[in-house]
């Protein structure tokens, strides 16, 4: 592209460069840097502080536990998922394809609120499951499943326009060569969908990290029992501890901000090797 | 499952079952509880519910700003997707790496972060105060955090396809002599309208369930800044659970109505591109 | 992979399943509402102290806290609490009618089981610039203020029933007017946060208003975060504000836990606890104890209670149920 580059080509990618470093200093950074010298206003050992403290430490592993699984469980899920939507033709297609979308857009109080009204005690479920001792709601499965339902489509939602894109012609001229069903999926169809998987599941971990609405219908706020890093924000601002509870805060972008790390550091020598 | 006639691919039972039974499990199900709640209303008091006058303006408010913000996050969403794919520039990785910073922030942190930045003490906002314009505690302070939670979805649904996208059309295009910006409205354009769409839908989705940073920054007044959601956990706090499974129904009805609409558009550009075997 | 990704799901798998250790630690939940973590904190830390010397046991407290509405919600809806010390009587009638607490709770501890109070005040900018006094001055045009919306927030139905109480006082008990200076007070509000927490910080860190309108206890938070920034101002008529406490008899009975439950209860009216309670800002029920502390409490001021209004019941239903006075001074 780079070779033919006429003036009104380099102004149109200034500008567009220009437009878009704007945007996000303004609608990402400023925020994130808010967030920063909140967190620093007190000094750092305030902030040394309130990272380390007991329940931030242990509501950092539920967090933790509760994006791994969520992510493990939506890969599953969204490559079966794209796999089905996307190779094969069947009626009510785009319905399933909608099914799949529609967590990201239920509002996380609503989200809430259905697995409330299913596993509370408003429900013969809550009863039932309980006879065997288990317990959805107000425990670690309930924060678990919210975190599941919220990131559902992340990652088929990354997968489907790619194979889509793609056609089916070369797995079914494997199919027909008599390749098997994993071996297509390995040899043909997962080298195009790599990157995509890659992105989703970036977002699918940044997004259950932050999860706070849906999580904290369902959490009840147990301290260091079902407190993820989010809702223990939530609960030192609502405490009037202010600084704390950007310093929790800054510890998920700081999160975020090693995963992403992560992502470039393969993403870069993956497309080097290739 | 393999003895289908059609699919030449294998694995069309195995696949169609693990999803049709997951997303039964995770959402179909938990779904009809709010139908079932709703269900206790008689239909009279179902409509008076959700014609409240109150509710009726939250759903106007709610749906102006996740609209506006679905379409700025649209836009810019599109063209971040093609400056980080199409152009080499310094900084970009960095760029490239921010983009799911807004989904790792709790959005209540994000809505306290953006509304001292964007009140008229803030500095963002004492800048537009100049003007005359309230970012926080009005609508656009609305849109403002909307667009914050959801600036991820656009690019990162248009840049893989961007990624994946073959030059050679578009250079064959140049070659032929068609100016840069035909090429671009009539051979990349109509590649990426599916995932602009798609993404699109998904952040007017998101942006119009938002709850956590929207009660920070929106003041919310009602008949002005009072979205639906809020409406929603009042209801919740009164105990009152069909009335506010009702509005979150009547939500519910219009995101999935949005989305199938949106995946319609999608399927038929994908005939389309195809050539009508896809 | 697909080995490597089953092992790992595997793996979560276990480490979800709950681990319980069984010692001779007794535990309970104490499900409060958001300002309280620090009182309880150190309340806990004598209650330890107090049952370990009366039965040798040792007692484990969980601590939660939210919006007290919400906490409610989530009791009735299967959170395990022993006790919930809740921000106003009506969220534990709403547990009550979940059937999870017996009725007639009210008068299982002293003081309508309120071991602590607070009333409703004023915080403003230091040298008070729009000569804020009592509640008249909230209605004056060019004044703006502050309160978190009390259909959202338990708490906030205090600040708005504190100032239906002044009204009241002032017209006589004429309604419509009444209504009117309510009408006018709410017009002047500027952002109807969700919380209390949400509304001191558009007015203290974001700068919105010249008045917060909060609960005595918050608005000295406030002060003690920003000491020279802002005053307190305690208007003429004010309402009682009495958080209550209840044992969750459900909770309790299946898991063999009232005994020390109760006990709980029982010694936040001992001196030591209203002492804690008073460092933190809680009004103490008991007299001489508040007395003590008259620096911090203006005790000049008329309080009113909520029974004045035939109870929370009652109020619930006239002035904040769908269609109630307070959806009706938002009308056009």
């Amino acid at each position: 592209m780079d070779n033919n580059v006429t003036t009104s080509e380099k102004i149109t990618k200034w500008l567009l460069i220009g437009i878009s470093v704007l945007f996000l200093a303004v609608m990402l950074l400023l925020p994130l840097l808010t967030v920063i010298t909140e967190a620093l206003r007190s000094g750092w050992k305030v902030y040394a502080a309130a990272v380390t403290d007991e329940y931030t430490i242990k509501a950092l592993l539920l967090t933790v536990k509760a994006t791994l699984f969520a992510v493990i469980f939506n890969t599953i899920f969204g490559i079966f998922a794209a796999w089905a939507l996307t190779k094969f033709q069947f009626r009510g297609k785009k319905l399933l394809t909608t099914l799949i979308d529609l967590p990201v857009t239920i509002s996380p109080v609503i989200a809430g609120l259905i697995f409330l009204l299913v596993f509370g005690r408003q429900s013969p479920v809550y009863f039932f499951l309980l006879k065997f001792g288990i317990k959805v709601v107000f425990s670690v499965p309930g924060i678990i499943i919210a975190t599941v339902f919220v990131t559902f489509p992340f990652i088929s939602r990354e997968l489907i326009p790619v194979l889509e894109a793609e056609g089916t012609d070369e797995e079914e001229a494997a199919a027909l060569m008599g390749a098997g069903g994993w071996t297509i999926f390995w040899k043909i169809t997962f080298p195009h969908i790599k990157w995509a998987l890659l992105y989703g599941i970036v977002l699918c971990t940044a997004r259950a990290m932050g999860e706070f609405g849906a999580v904290s219908v369902l959490s009840g706020h147990l301290r260091g029992k079902t407190n993820t890093l989010p809702l223990h924000v939530e609960i030192l601002f609502n405490e009037f501890q202010y600084v704390p509870a950007f310093a929790v805060s800054s510890l998920l972008v700081i999160m975020a901000i090693i995963i992403l790390v992560i992502r470039s550091v393969i993403e870069y020598k993956g497309k080097k090797e290739a | 499952m393999k003895k289908r006639n059609k699919p030449v691919i294998p694995g069309f039972g195995l696949s169609m079952g693990i999803t049709i039974s997951i997303l039964s499990l995770v959402v179909l199900i938990p779904l009809a509880s709010l139908v079932i709640y709703t269900a206790k209303l008689s239909f009279k008091d179902f409509i008076e519910t959700i014609t409240r006058a109150r509710v009726l303006a939250s759903f106007y408010t709610s749906f102006v700003a996740a609209f506006a913000a679905a379409v700025i996050n649209g836009i810019m969403g599109t063209i971040l997707a093609w400056v980080l794919v199409k152009y080499e520039f310094p900084g970009k990785r960095l760029m490239d790496g921010m983009i799911e910073l807004p989904f790792a922030l709790p959005t209540a942190v994000a809505g306290i972060a953006l509304t001292s930045l964007t009140s008229d003490t803030g500095l963002v906002g004492s800048f537009f105060a100049g003007f005359g314009i309230k970012i926080a505690y009005t609508r656009i302070g609305i849109t403002v955090a909307m667009i914050f939670v959801g600036i991820p979805f656009v690019v990162r649904s248009v840049q893989p396809v961007l990624e994946k996208m073959d030059n050679s059309c578009s250079e064959a295009a140049g070659v032929l002599g068609a100016k840069k910006s035909t090429i671009f409205w009539k051979v990349i354009f109509p590649e990426l309208k599916p995932a602009i769409f798609a993404g699109t839908g998904l952040a007017f989705g998101r942006c119009l369930g938002e709850y956590g940073s929207i009660v920070f920054i929106a003041g919310n007044k009602p008949y002005y800044t009072e979205i639906t959601p809020l409406i929603i956990m009042s209801e919740l706090q009164e105990f009152d659970y069909s009335s506010a499974t009702a509005i979150a129904l009547v939500m519910l009805a219009v995101s999935f109505f949005i989305l199938f609409l949106n995946n319609v558009i999608q399927q038929r550009n994908a005939r389309i591109l195809k050539g009508g075997n896809a | 992979m697909i080995r490597k990704i089953f092992a790992l799901s595997l793996a979560a798998v276990l480490a979800l399943t709950p681990v319980q250790a069984f010692g001779k630690t007794v535990s309970i939940t104490n499900v409060s509402y958001d300002p309280t973590r620090e009182m309880f904190e150190q309340y806990n830390r004598i209650f330890q102290e107090h049952w370990k010397e009366k039965t040798g046991e040792d007692v484990e407290i969980t601590q939660s806290h939210g919006g007290s509405g919400k906490q409610a919600l989530e009791v009735a809806n299967g959170l395990d609490a022993d006790v919930v010390t809740l921000a106003l009587e009506y969220d534990i009638e709403s547990i009550e009618n979940a059937g999870l607490i017996k009725a007639g709770w009210i008068d299982n501890f002293d003081n309508d089981s309120s071991p602590y109070t607070s009333t409703i005040v004023f915080l403003v900018k230091k040298g008070n610039p729009k000569k804020i006094q009592d509640w008249d001055d909230l209605t004056r045009d060019g004044v703006g203020v502050v309160t978190p919306n009390p259909k959202t927030s338990g708490g906030a139905r205090w600040n708005y029933m504190a100032a239906w109480a002044y009204a009241d006082k002032k017209y006589n008990g004429d309604e419509t007017q009444m209504k009117d200076f309510i009408r006018k007070l709410y017009q002047n509000v500027v952002v109807l946060d969700s919380g209390a927490r949400g509304a001191t910080t558009s007015f203290v860190e974001n700068e919105q208003g010249d008045v917060l309108v909060a609960w005595e206890n918050e608005a000295y938070l406030s002060m003690r975060d920003y000491p020279d920034e802002y005053e307190i101002v305690t208007p003429s008529v004010s309402i009682l504000a009495q958080p209550t406490v209840a044992v969750v008899d459900e909770v309790v009975d299946y898991r063999d836990t009232r005994e020390v439950a109760t006990e709980y209860l029982n010694y936040l009216y001992s001196d030591e606890a209203q002492e804690i309670e008073a460092e933190n800002y809680f009004r103490p029920t008991n007299e001489e104890i508040l007395k003590k502390h008259s620096d911090v409490f203006d005790l000049s001021v008329d309080l009113v209670t909520i029974s004045e209004y035939g109870g929370w019941d009652k109020v619930q239903k006239k002035h904040f149920a769908d269609g109630g006075i307070f959806d009706e001074i938002y009308e056009r």
